[in-house]
């Protein structure tokens, strides 16, 4: 079974698919396996399709994997939508309490349970989801018990007679498979070497830790799909330590409140999604002249407009790199890793501050909402850097009116006070202005302080923005940025296998952008295939613009709605290949 | 202790005569009267004739961009709740583009004192109509007179639960100054919208038309500035030309009523994780 399992619950939105799912996966995740969980959901709070899709693996990846051995269908409509991804073999469990799931077409074994007649057995309909899990605990060779710890810590606030009646729900659910079938599937082999307090975490969970981490006390947001749950994380642990979540009246109140609370020395930030990223234009640019630090979380979906609201897609690149009027210095993190979430995160609030600029962290709803098993995170090297920002006693002897905030001086980055100290009194200022922040059109220093900003990044090195696998001289390099690492790894393997010199280029800082790390991976290589979730190639385009070498650059967009998978790539790649020049 | 020239700023590019003056007069007379110190003093302010206050004004400043004042002011409150946070913007400012804000900073009650210069027409733009703008006011956007009917944002505060709210003139600078006083003071969000004459745009709202229109809250004896439907009513008579403190009603502030928010300043406080905060917060990933 390759070291993996597929298991897919699907069903009508509202029916309590998310929580089978979660489940599952914790109970997985507990054993000592690597759960990886993608949501499948529509912009509708009642009704409409959902699945949720959990792979388990012995070791850990990025992806929701193209496979599926285990499909559980609370309606036909999870049969029609999701059998075709059935490995041969698989198994399909449907509710056959009211007798109409018609098995798909294909080799799957159709097991017909009536999961909603179970669970009322048990004491209600509402625990079809438990019945649900405990057939797959049968099917897969765990037993019930393996999963009263993650529903204690579900239930247990509701009563012990609760906690009963769940794990109950889950023994008929086994008890009843295993009287009427025998198929069974494997586990992958439980890995060895599985650190014991390993994290079952998101990208938008990492991300907000790594927030607090970094100091960040006040986030100003407007509910958002897939940025809320970064809201919601905050809202639980900011005050704990002494910090506040806003809920802004839109975003641009949002933005605003965050430039306004870091100007005045505390780390804060917005985080939205595309339609509310677009609202923050102006203020980038404010931050940008004013060189006020801030960071803005943009967890990507699909655009444009309210587009798909609950997919993801990575096609705010161009907004990220050139949004805002007039022109500004700026940073664009695009984390790769769940890990780098939460690193990014806090190197987000240092960047703002070392270089004065704002930080754009731009996750997406896949690498946001999606859960996976993760080793550890870096907690012990985070390091709080507050770049140039001045103390009392740098200021000593400044008297009034003398302090340069913004010095013209090599670096481009100028001494910074804080409202509250002593001699260090400034306007930040959206008007161009001279050294001591005074509105003025003279244009001998308009160009001084246009070439200070832009200066400022050329010296960037906290992060080195790309990772890299395999060979210079590579037949095909692959080149994605964010969430796409996993999926481009895993298809590089596959080619690998079959022969093909492959080189992966995965980008996690566009801006400023590592030209001279990526180079010779695409100087090198004789085709270069740049993956994205979008429609555009808008990364390809940055390459094409900061590197040259048009002719050797081809794209692999994904812009359905559903996230890559590893055979669209290798598909790609062939076509690529077998044309033997690119189109 | 800080005296007149500690708040000073750059030299103030208004025209001669604009009511701006004013208004700046009056508040760096409060902010010597309560004994405040520059550099404890935040002002934000818009984009406008009114909106280069922050410049003019000696203290720690905010110059943001059209209509984001009340966010970018709150935002500096929460960052430093010990700092005295002013935020100035025009009545297009505030009441045009800034609506919004201002609806939702009442209703939040950060602990921050709004200045509106509300000449009632867009100064810095030369002349354009604006949410107060008299119905048939004639300029340049509106050549057959303002088809639309001005915004009332004294009724406007009063409605939307504001715990402050107050109207001054420029021409009167100790009443203005009299007023910013009880304003800094109250904890809370206050509002003071304050005639502020364009002298080179706007003919109509002019100083001679407040000086012989203007009726003042603290001429009437049984004037009871706790009662918001006495206020409303005042409004009413007076057609909103009407000064003085109409307003004023202690409701908790924001920052006092959000759990567990830091009690002194946030920006001065360490923000350090420790390792067994660490442990703790990563539990729940287990
Ligand atoms: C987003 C945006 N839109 C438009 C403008 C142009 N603009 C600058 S000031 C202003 C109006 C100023 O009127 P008001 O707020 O009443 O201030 P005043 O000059 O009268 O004091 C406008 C429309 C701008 N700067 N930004
Ligand atoms: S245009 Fe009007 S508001 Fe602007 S400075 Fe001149 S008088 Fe004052
Ligand atoms: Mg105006």
């Amino acid at each position: 079974m390759n070291g993996e399992l597929g298991w897919k619950v699907g069903g009508e939105q509202g029916e309590g698919i998310d929580s089978t799912g979660e489940i599952f996966a914790w109970t997985l995740h507990r054993l000592g396996y690597y759960a990886f969980a993608y949501r499948h959901f529509m912009s509708r709070v009642k009704g409409g399709h959902t699945n949720y899709k959990i792979r388990i693996t012995d070791r850990a990846v990025g992806h929701h994997g193209d496979d599926l051995h285990i499909l559980v269908a609370f309606d036909q409509e999870t049969v029609n939508v999701n059998w075709n991804e059935l490995v041969d073999g698989g198994i399909v469990v449907a509710d056959g309490t009211s007798g109409k799931i018609q098995p798909p077409p294909g080799s799957a074994h159709f097991c017909s349970i009536p999961l909603t007649g179970l669970a009322k057995e048990a004491g209600s309909a509402i625990m079809k989801n438990m019945v649900a899990v405990g057939v797959t605990a049968a099917i897969v060779g765990l037993t019930p018990e393996d999963f009263l710890s993650v529903i204690e810590d579900r239930f247990k606030k509701k009563g012990q007679a609760v906690v009963d009646s769940n794990l109950s729900a889950v023994r008929i659910g086994y008890d009843y498979y295993n009287q009427h079938f025998s198929h069974h599937l494997q586990l992958p082999a439980r890995p060895a070497a599985v650190p014991s307090n390993h994290l079952y975490i998101s990208g938008n969970e990492a991300t907000a830790l790594g927030a607090l981490a970094a100091g960040c006390r006040v986030l100003a947001a407007y509910p958002i799909t897939p940025a809320t749950e970064i809201m919601y994380w905050l809202v639980k642990y900011l005050p704990e330590y002494g910090g506040v979540v806003v809920q802004a009246e839109d975003e641009i109140a949002a933005v605003n409140m965050a430039l306004g609370a870091n100007y005045a020395g505390t780390r804060a930030m917005t985080s939205t999604s595309g339609p509310g990223f677009s609202l923050m234009m102006e203020t980038l640019g404010l931050a940008g002249i004013s060189e006020t630090p801030l960071v803005i979380v943009d967890v990507q979906r699909s655009g444009p407009s309210t587009g798909l609201p609950t997919k993801t897609e990575q096609s705010d690149l161009y907004e990220a790199l050139y949004g805002s009027h007039g022109e500004i210095p700026r940073i664009v993190l695009t984390p790769t890793t769940v890990e780098e979430c939460f690193r990014y995160a806090v190197e987000a609030f240092n960047l703002a501050e070392i270089y004065q600029c704002p930080v754009i962290l731009a996750s997406d709803l896949y690498m946001g909402m999606s859960k996976g098993s993760i080793d550890s995170l870096e907690t012990s090297k985070v390091q709080i850097t507050r770049g140039k920002l001045v103390t009392q006693s740098d200021l000593e002897g400044v008297s009034r009116g003398e302090f340069k905030r913004y010095e013209v001086n090599e670096d481009g980055i100028s001494p910074r006070a804080i409202p509250g100290q002593r001699g260090g009194r400034f306007i930040a200022i959206g008007n161009e202005h001279d050294e001591f922040g005074s509105e003025m059109e003279d244009q001998a220093m308009r160009v001084l302080q246009m070439d200070k900003r832009a200066r400022k990044l050329s010296a960037f090195h906290e992060l080195s923005g790309v990772t890299v696998d395999g060979p210079e001289d590579a037949q095909i390099t692959l080149v994605g940025f964010g969430s796409t690492r996993g999926v481009i790894d895993e298809a590089r393997a596959v080619l690998m296998q079959q022969g093909i010199r492959v080189a992966h280029v995965q980008v996690s800082v566009v801006a400023p952008f590592p030209a001279d790390l990526i180079r010779p991976y695409i100087a090198g290589a004789e085709t270069v295939l740049v993956v994205e979730v979008n429609s555009r190639g808008q990364l390809a385009d940055l390459l094409r613009l900061k590197l040259g070498y048009h002719d050797r650059i081809a794209s692999c967009l994904k812009y359905d709605g559903d996230p890559l998978l590893v055979k669209d790539i290798v598909k790609r790649v062939e076509e690529v290949i077998s044309v033997g020049s690119i189109n | 202790m800080a005296v007149l020239t500690d708040f000073k700023g750059e030299k103030p590019t208004w025209c001669p005569g604009c009511g701006d003056f004013g208004v700046l007069n009056a508040l760096q007379r409060t902010a010597v009267e309560l004994g405040l110190d520059p550099e404890d003093m935040v002002v934000v302010s818009g984009i406008g004739c009114s909106g280069k206050l922050s410049a003019y004004f000696g203290s720690y400043g905010l110059h943001t961009i059209h209509g984001r004042t009340l966010p970018t002011a709150q935002g500096v409150k929460l960052a430093n709740r010990e700092l005295t946070v002013l935020a100035a913007g025009g009545d297009g400012d505030g009441f045009g583009i800034g609506m919004g804000h201002f609806i939702h900073a009442m209703r939040r009650n950060i602990d921050i004192t709004y200045l509106v210069m509300d000449n009632h027409i867009y100064g810095l733009t030369t002349g354009q109509t604006s949410p107060t703008s008299d119905t048939g006011f004639v300029t340049k956007t509106a050549p057959k007179g303002a088809v639309e009917f001005p915004v009332h944002p004294l009724s406007l505060a009063l409605s939307a639960g504001c715990g402050f709210v107050a109207q001054g003139f420029s021409g009167d600078i100790p009443q203005l100054s009299a007023i910013l006083k009880r304003a800094i003071r109250h904890r809370g969000f206050s509002f003071v919208n304050i005639f502020s004459p364009c002298v080179t745009f706007n003919k109509q709202n002019t100083y001679e038309f407040y000086k012989s229109n203007i009726v003042k809250v603290e001429d009437d004896a049984g004037y009871d500035s706790t009662n918001a439907a006495l206020a409303m009513a005042k409004l009413e008579q007076s057609q909103s030309v009407v000064t003085g403190v109409l307003y004023e009603h202690d409701r908790p502030t924001y920052e006092d009523s959000v759990p567990n928010f830091l009690k002194t300043g946030l920006a001065t406080a360490q923000h350090v994780l420790t390792e067994s905060d660490f442990d703790r917060l990563l539990a729940q990933f287990q």
